[in-house]
């Protein structure tokens, strides 16, 4: 079973259902021992880091997750989610994040040229790093296919472990891993079949190898 | 690179699939999720969802759809008609909606782009403008296409991405249902004074209008057309296809990952 964590931002119907499509068995909970009892979590979020961090902590969640991630519990983080999965971030203020992977998170504005729109939003083409294996996130999907974008602000200095870019006048990270922790900057679950296929692969992760 | 959008629309009346021509003489095409899953399998960029309901059983009815479509297509969905209150823009977003097209609604209160904008972001809130071309000006048209507003088209959506609107649709009614082309123009006035996202609506009848559209207009990020698609005059993923061989970027590769 998949948890989806309900910390009270964002509407998770759709994420939900995509899971189900995806072959899942997943449930939205807030429940600290659910989340406890799942084999797998997924942490979504919109709107503002500093918010959503603060949510998180208020209900000990976010020592929830880390610990039930070092324990090596598969996780993923959907967008924002996956910006709180970095050290930190400077969306409004200086916010500290779970630190479950290297990295911070900056405004995307710092690192595109004049005349690129905030905030980066629409389809765009994963690219995979040079010179180290396809994540098997990513393992049903090939390099090029496009997945949906709504974000302003985007992870940096995240170094190896960056399975995923996508071009925007520069190379943004579209997603990042660590052991079994990954997040995507992007939508899965309004990326067509190609975010289905991703979320599937997460589903089977440690499952097959 | 964001890949330019390929949008198809459809109007909702009583629960099924219409489309007008020139706003006038409704014609049932199909079942609203039918068509949305055919639509997502053909790759479709992004689907708009209009209720043109009266009814308040007809709008009961039109968020039963949504929920249904959202809970089986997984691609962004953008929902309009009848949003006048922020409550409304709650009602269609807890049914799956990605983001809110505002028309009407925020002609008879302004306020409503800035309400909605600040509550769930700029990202969420779309504009959608029926104009129209009187006394060399570009007017806002209001009630679908029937009541001129008086107000200026370029104001009206300067002032609207000011109060927070994160994208906008341009609909033309010189051009609605006459299948030969695009309002370049219009949609060129457009470009110049915003910087958001545009949507051009209102004229397309062959592939040839897309290819003018994305090459004469850098600027606008997607096309959106009705019953040319619901009558299958252009097929939609032949129509990416053959903008993508013309240097146009396009999302192609949905056909490989239908769902079932």
């Amino acid at each position: 079973m998949i948890a989806i964590i309900d910390y009270g931002v964002g509407n998770l119907f759709s994420l939900k259902c995509s899971l189900s499509a995806a072959g899942a068995d997943a449930i939205v909970t807030g429940d600290p021992e659910i989340i406890r009892s799942a084999d797998k979590l997924i942490l979504p979020g919109v709107g503002a880091f500093g918010d959503a961090a603060a949510l998180l902590r208020r209900d000990g969640l976010d020592k929830l997750v880390i610990e039930e991630a070092h324990r090596g519990k598969p996780l993923l983080g959907i967008c924002l989610g996956m910006q709180l999965l970095f050290d930190y971030s400077t969306e409004y203020g200086r916010h500290g994040g779970l630190g479950l992977i290297p990295g911070c998170v900056r405004p995307v504005r710092d690192y595109i040229p004049e005349g690129y729109k905030i905030p980066h939003i629409g389809w765009n083409a994963l690219r995979f790093p040079e010179g180290q294996p396809v994540s098997p996130l990513f393992r049903y999907i090939r390099e090029g296919d496009c997945v949906y974008f709504v974000h302003s602000f985007c992870g940096v200095e995240c170094g190896e472990n960056v399975i995923a870019l996508a071009e925007y006048g520069t190379l943004l990270t579209a997603a990042a891993a660590k052991g079994s922790v990954y997040g995507v900057q992007f939508h899965p679950e309004k990326s067509g079949g190609v975010g289905l296929r991703i979320l599937k692969a997460f589903c089977e992760e440690g499952e097959i190898c | 690179m964001i890949t330019k959008r390929i949008i198809p629309c459809l109007d909702v009346k009583d629960g099924r699939v219409v489309k007008g021509v020139n706003f006038l003489g409704l014609a049932d095409v199909s079942s609203p999720v039918k068509l949305a899953r055919f639509y997502s399998n053909c790759g479709a960029d992004e689907l708009v969802f209009y209720d043109i309901t009266a009814s308040a059983e007809g709008r009961a009815l039109f968020t039963d759809i949504l929920t249904e479509v959202a809970s089986t297509i997984f691609i962004p969905l953008t929902v309009g008609g009848g949003i006048n209150t922020l409550e409304d823009f709650d009602r269609v977003l807890k049914c799956g909606a990605d983001k809110v097209s505002v028309n009407s609604g925020a002609l008879r209160d302004p306020s409503l782009i800035a309400g909605a904008a600040k509550k769930y972001g700029d990202q969420c809130v779309v504009l959608s403008v029926d104009a129209k071309r009187v006394d060399g000006q570009f007017r806002v048209f209001a009630k679908g296409g029937r009541l001129d507003t008086g107000l200026d088209a370029l104001e009206w959506i300067q002032s609207g991405v000011a109060n927070g609107a994160g994208e906008i649709v341009l609909n033309s009614i010189d051009t609605d249902g006459v299948k030969n082309g695009f309002d370049m123009e219009m949609l060129e006035a457009v470009c110049s004074v915003v910087d958001v996202p545009i949507i051009a609506s209102g004229g397309a009848g062959c592939a040839e209008h897309f290819k003018t559209l994305f090459h004469s207009l850098p600027k606008v990020d997607a096309g959106l057309a009705a019953s040319i698609f619901h009558f299958g005059e252009v097929s939609i993923p032949a129509l990416k296809r053959e903008l993508s061989e013309d240097g146009i970027p396009m999302r192609c590769e949905e056909a490989r990952y239908v769902q079932d």
